[in-house]
């Protein structure tokens, strides 16, 4: 049990450390996918195409082809994703004064990855309202932009909150993976090199990195039901 | 293509050329997009001559039989590790709805037949037992796949038990799938009208049988949308076996990468495959979802309360990388 006092800095670093990339990539996440979603219900067939195309290329690949793709298709392209490089985000970057490019390379793959299932959350949320609200929206001479901003996105920004928290809560779980290709030093990673390099033993290390992720998913879970059921009452 | 029609109008002779010029105009600037991002920087590094490709899709390279005959190694590796890991979680996540269920109908108990001090050791137990597998369900829910597999991987060996790497990955990806399957199927019992619980009771069936006969049929009929997609996560889930050094698809890929150092060609080819497969899986699940709707009408079995949208989204694929 020492190893909760010995390393506590170790585990307080990791865990600060999958925030960071977690806070990040849902920012990017929710950006890239609202745009993919616009995409998607946009009435111009080739972009609703790409969108769609998107969507389903991600949605049905591995979040570790997509890891494998940035971390050394990217390199083999001769990039560094030094385009990541926006002046007030590189001070998270360059922590630790290493310029290691995987940080940057796994926020990419986090951020294609889960913008998919974004635009999905987002559309579902589109869908669920029910068709009169537009129609009588159109009715009343609105146009395509004002029957989107003022009828069927406040409403179908209810239905698609939970759907997305869902999302955000699998990002999170899913940003374990970065720890193995080669983002050092967040959660995964430390309970890789704590039971494997440095010989502590087993169970102290799971649960301090098994807290470490509960404190993000649990209450966030937890929020969610609680959004859900208020929401089932007020349908009532 | 529903919501189409709703958001904007049939559009008349002036809307359909509009939408024709910008589609035509959207058209040329994704084309010109993919050819400057994607064609040009892959042509200037030289990654699409036949050297690198041709082990793959070229049946006179000489390497071809060997690369295919190794990928289909791993293709195979992964469908046992899918194949076994969603039967042993449909197991698992039935017998945990099927526990959980039970020890909710027995929570009110007061065993009135028993002396108090062995009515209160069974109140004890069963609300224990529920606190239990509440606690575990939220735990294994709540934990990244990864880790759990890393966990399985690195923590039995230290209690002594050695097991073949298939193993390990089979039980990380139970131990979360199980759980999952497990509230897909409770809420999906707890969703039916409370009629047909009733009427179970009414003509006398146990408890349990009431749960076996009545509730957990119709709740896998309902769910089997959601447990076909959750068989897409675990399929995806399978190639976390890299990290354990368990030889699935993509871990193959990494030693023909090593050998034939052409990592864009090989990953697209795998990428291709999970991608076909993976969207007939989501087209299956579509195609029953509709038959399913269709089925309900003419039964005339409403799904009353539809299982709570965060469970099915995140069973939807979100799951898991």
């Amino acid at each position: 049990m020492s190893v909760w006092v010995d390393k506590f800095d170790v585990f307080a670093g990791g865990f600060w450390l999958t925030f960071q990339i977690c806070v990040l990539a849902a920012t990017g996440a929710l950006i890239l996918g609202a745009v993919v979603a616009v995409l998607r219900i946009s009435p111009v067939p080739p972009l609703r195409a790409v969108g769609t195309a998107y969507v389903t290329i991600f949605r049905n690949m591995p979040l570790t082809v997509v890891m494998f793709f940035s971390a050394f298709a990217l390199p083999a392209l001769g990039s560094n994703a030094d385009f990541l490089r926006i002046p007030v985000l590189d001070l998270v970057f360059t922590r630790l004064s290493t310029d290691l490019p995987y940080f940057r390379f796994a926020l990419i793959a986090l951020t294609l990855y889960t913008a998919a299932f974004v635009c999905e959350a987002l559309r579902s949320g589109v869908n669920a309202v029910s068709p009169g609200q537009a129609e009588a929206a159109r009715s009343l001479g609105l146009t395509f932009t004002q029957n989107l901003r003022y009828v069927v996105l406040p409403q179908s920004w209810k239905a698609s909150i939970v759907p997305l928290g869902s999302v955000i809560i699998a990002m999170i779980k899913n940003s374990a993976l970065i720890g193995f290709f080669g983002v050092v030093g967040d959660l995964s990673a430390t309970a890789d090199q704590l039971t494997g390099a440095e010989g502590y033993a087993f169970i102290p290390v799971a649960i301090g990195i098994s807290i470490g992720y509960l404190i993000m998913t649990v209450p966030l879970g937890a929020l969610l039901d609680r959004i859900e059921r208020r929401q089932a009452v007020a349908a009532r | 293509m529903t919501q189409q029609t709703v958001l904007y109008d049939v559009p008349g002779p002036r809307q359909r050329r509009l939408t024709l010029i910008i589609s035509i105009l959207a058209t040329i600037l994704v084309a010109a997009g993919a050819y400057f991002l994607i064609y040009q920087p892959l042509d200037e590094k030289g990654q699409l001559s036949m050297e690198l490709w041709g082990p793959l899709i070229d049946p006179s390279n000489e390497n071809f039989t060997l690369v295919w005959q190794r990928i289909w190694v791993g293709i195979e590796n992964t469908l046992i590790a899918a194949g076994l890991a969603i039967v042993t979680s449909l197991v698992i996540g039935t017998l945990l709805a099927v526990l959980r269920l039970q020890l909710k109908s027995i929570a009110g108990n007061r065993y009135a037949g028993f002396s108090s001090p062995v009515a209160y050791l069974l109140r004890g137990l069963g609300t224990g037992l529920a606190v239990l597998t509440r606690v575990c369900v939220e735990v294994f829910r709540g934990l990244p796949v990864v880790i759990t597999i890393f966990f399985v991987a690195r923590g039995f060996p230290e209690f002594g038990i050695t097991l073949d790497t298939l193993w390990y990955l089979v039980i990380g990806l139970t131990v979360y799938n199980g759980v999952v399957i497990a509230e897909i199927l409770r809420s999906g019992m707890e969703g039916l009208p409370s009629g047909q619980r009733e009427a179970a009771v009414a003509i006398g069936l146990s408890p349990l049988q009431t749960t076996g006969l009545i509730l957990l049929p119709q709740a896998f009929r309902i769910m089997l949308p959601a447990l076909i997609s959750q068989l897409v996560v675990v399929l995806k889930d399978t190639s976390l076996g890299f990290i354990i050094s368990y030889e699935e698809t993509l871990n193959i890929g990494k030693q023909i990468i090593g050998v034939l150092s052409n990592p864009i060609q090989v990953y697209f080819v795998i990428a291709v495959l999970f991608i076909l497969v993976n969207y007939s899986l989501s087209k299956l699940a579509q195609y029953v979802q509709k038959r399913l709707a269709r089925g309900r009408k003419t039964a005339n079995l409403p799904a009353q309360n539809p299982p709570p949208a965060a469970l099915v989204s995140q069973a939807e694929g979100a799951g898991g990388p």
